[in-house]
Order: C-alpha cells, then structure tokens, then sequence
C-alpha cells in the first residue's frame, strides 16, 4: 500500500516507521524540515535510505500535497498538532483526490464524534485517555 | 437578526459594531484572552470567550438559533470548520467565510462554504475596476447558480461598435442585458445598434470570458487599444 502521512510529530513519525517496517511505500509530509529527524531515530538508518519519502509543505497546499504523492495514495492519514487542519485535509483528500482510506486524528472528543458520524474515520487519543482513566479509577465495567 | 461572529480581529470587530449598530443582536467570539478582555470593555455581553470552533462554545453562544454565522478569523482551517458545523451540524441557514489565503478558496468550495470572501481577491476586482484589462470588470459571481456577470467597454475598433443587437452572433451562454451610454443604463432591443464607448453588460455561463473577450476585441484589434 501506499500511505502518505501528513504530520510528523510523535504519532505521525512513529506510524510512519511502523507502517514503512511492515513492507508498506510511506510518504510523509510537514511544514517542519526539522521534523524529519523523527523519522530517522531509533532505526539506525536514515528515512530515505529506508526508502522512505519526505516533502516540506503545508497541509492545505495543493501542490505539496500532489508533490508528496496523494494522487496514488491508498492511504490517507492526517495527523498534524491541529484537529481543525486535519478534519479539513481528510475532507480534501476524500473529496477531491479520492483517497480510499482517511483517517483523521481529532483530539477534540466532541468533534471527533460529530465528523465520525459524517462518515469520516477519527481518532481520538483524548477520547482513550479519557476512558483509559474511567477504567483505571473504576467508573466503567470491564 | 441573531449572528454570531467568531473572531474579534479588525474585521470581526468592525463587523460586530456596524451589526449593532443597526439593531442586530450579535455574540463575538474570540480565542485570544487580552483581546477578549480588551473587546468586553466595549462589546460587554456580546463578546465570549472561548474557541469558536468547538462545539460547545458555540451552543453556549446559542448557535441553534443564530440566523447567520460569520467565521472571520486569521486561520482559513478554523473558519471552514466553524461555517461547516454551523451549516451542517446545527443547520443555521447562512453562513459567511473569511479566506485569509486566496490560494483556500477552492478548499471552501470544495466543502460547499459560500459565500466565502477574500479580501486579496476583492481588492483584484477593484484594481481590474480601475484599470481594466481588456476593459473587462466581473461584476457578479452567482456560483451556486453558476452565472457571472460581467462589464465591458466596446472600444472603437471593435468589431460590435455599430452593428445592431439582433446581429450581433454571441458565443453560446450569453446574453447582453444592458447597454450604458452617456452615464445612464437601458435594455437594448434587437434594434439597438451598439455604439464605440458603450460599456454593455452581460449575463454568461462560467468561463466564458476568455470567448468573450475574444469577441468584443477580435479581428486585428491591437493588444492593447
């Protein structure tokens, strides 16, 4: 498959390098080139001698996104540090290029909820914590 | 009328004072705490703190019954999710987007965000209004309708200056609707012949400009007559 990643911070970069592990084509994009050196530590091997590929670019910026290969992307994750960036460029790539998969990570419960029922796939690591904790005080059975 | 505006910048705090102004009821919001707090000494009640993009700030701000939601902040993400919850999620009828970004404006689109206003894009309008070139001025963009409105000023080389409506051959969607001459308008009939230093008005199909302008300029007219 062919996933391209928008957004390397902590989540981003390490679903980047386990997905690039299991024999996936992973193409990430961020405005930060910085951000780059999440992709290369703890492998032992840079990112692009791993194959894998990195564009600089804003998420809203259509040519980044052509650049960093979303026209043939299978997979579409979007998981910058901005609920509101990422519910937009899911809708983007959904609507527009047609990805087949698009997964938004919405740390927002409340929207996350609100757009899942729109049809669109969110992830909401606020939303585990939150139930995680109800589980660890005993609020919830199981 | 009940609007809400997210957004306490020059523009949205502009707008809420002209609102009020005319005996609109309006609510504020703004993110930022100083200019919140610097807005409460003027707006009082009608001013909110909070981010206008999650969900409950806007029901506190009683987004179920505004009749109108203005989205002007400096981030094109925040105003499209705002105006698309508005319209989507809580149905309010009419919504306005800022686009900070011209390059935004087909993302607007594309989520069905209209109108949506760009200041880059207006401020082109009025530079080709003043300085028109071709002496072509959109006038109006109805992109739900999908027609366009446009001006153009019929020079001397032309080749409609002196043929008459009804045998002048427009291209396929559109239409003269009106004829100004000497400073004031009338609808031409098929009689009327167009005259150099006409400016005619016409209704057209999207992307038809190029055509037009083709047109009225065509048949060794030069580049810049």
């Amino acid at each position: 498959m062919f996933i391209l990643i928008v957004g390397a911070g902590r989540v981003g970069a390490a679903v980047a390098k386990a997905a690039r592990a299991a024999g996936h084509e992973v193409s990430v994009l961020d405005e930060d080139p910085l951000s780059h050196e999440r992709l290369d530590a703890g492998t032992g091997i840079s990112w692009e001698d791993w194959e894998g590929l990195f564009t600089v670019g804003t998420a809203l910026e259509t040519e980044a996104l052509i650049q960093a290969g979303i026209e043939r992307a299978d997979v579409f994750i979007a998981s910058t540090d901005g609920d509101n960036t990422n519910l937009i460029i899911s809708q983007i790539a959904k609507k527009r290029f047609g990805v087949p998969t698009v997964i938004a990570r919405v740390m927002d419960p409340a929207r996350a909820t609100w757009y899942r029922e729109q049809g669109l796939q969110t992830i909401s690591p606020a939303e585990h914590a939150i139930e995680m904790f109800e589980h660890a005080l005993g609020l919830v059975a199981g | 009328m009940y609007v809400i505006i997210a957004g306490a910048g020059k523009v949205g705090r502009n707008l809420a004072r002209e609102l009020i102004s005319k005996g609109h009821e309006v609510t504020l919001i703004e993110v930022d705490r100083e200019r919140y707090l610097a807005m409460e000494e003027v707006f009082e009640h009608a001013v909110q703190y909070g981010d206008a993009t999650e969900l409950w700030v806007l029901e506190r701000a009683g987004i179920q019954r505004a009749d109108l939601v203005i989205a002007v902040t400096g981030d094109d993400e925040d105003n499209m999710l705002v105006c698309q919850v508005a319209k989507e999620k809580y149905l309010c009828e009419r919504i306005i987007a800022r686009v900070n970004n011209p390059r935004n404006h087909e993302h607007f689109k594309l989520l069905g965000i209209q109108p949506a206003v760009s200041a880059t894009d207006l401020i082109l309008r009025l530079i080709e209004h003043e300085v028109p070139r071709y002496g072509l001025v959109h006038l109006l963009a109805l992109e739900e309708e999908r027609l366009e409105i446009i001006e153009l000023e019929v020079s001397a080389e032309s080749p409609v200056a002196g043929v008459r409506v009804s045998e002048i051959r427009l291209p396929e969607g559109s239409l003269i609707i009106s004829v100004l001459r000497n400073g004031s308008g009338f609808v031409p009939k098929a009689d009327t012949i167009i005259e150099a230093g006409d400016e005619v008005l016409l209704v057209l199909d999207p992307g038809l400009e190029e055509a037009i302008t083709q047109f009225f300029s065509a048949n060794g007219r030069k580049a810049s007559a």
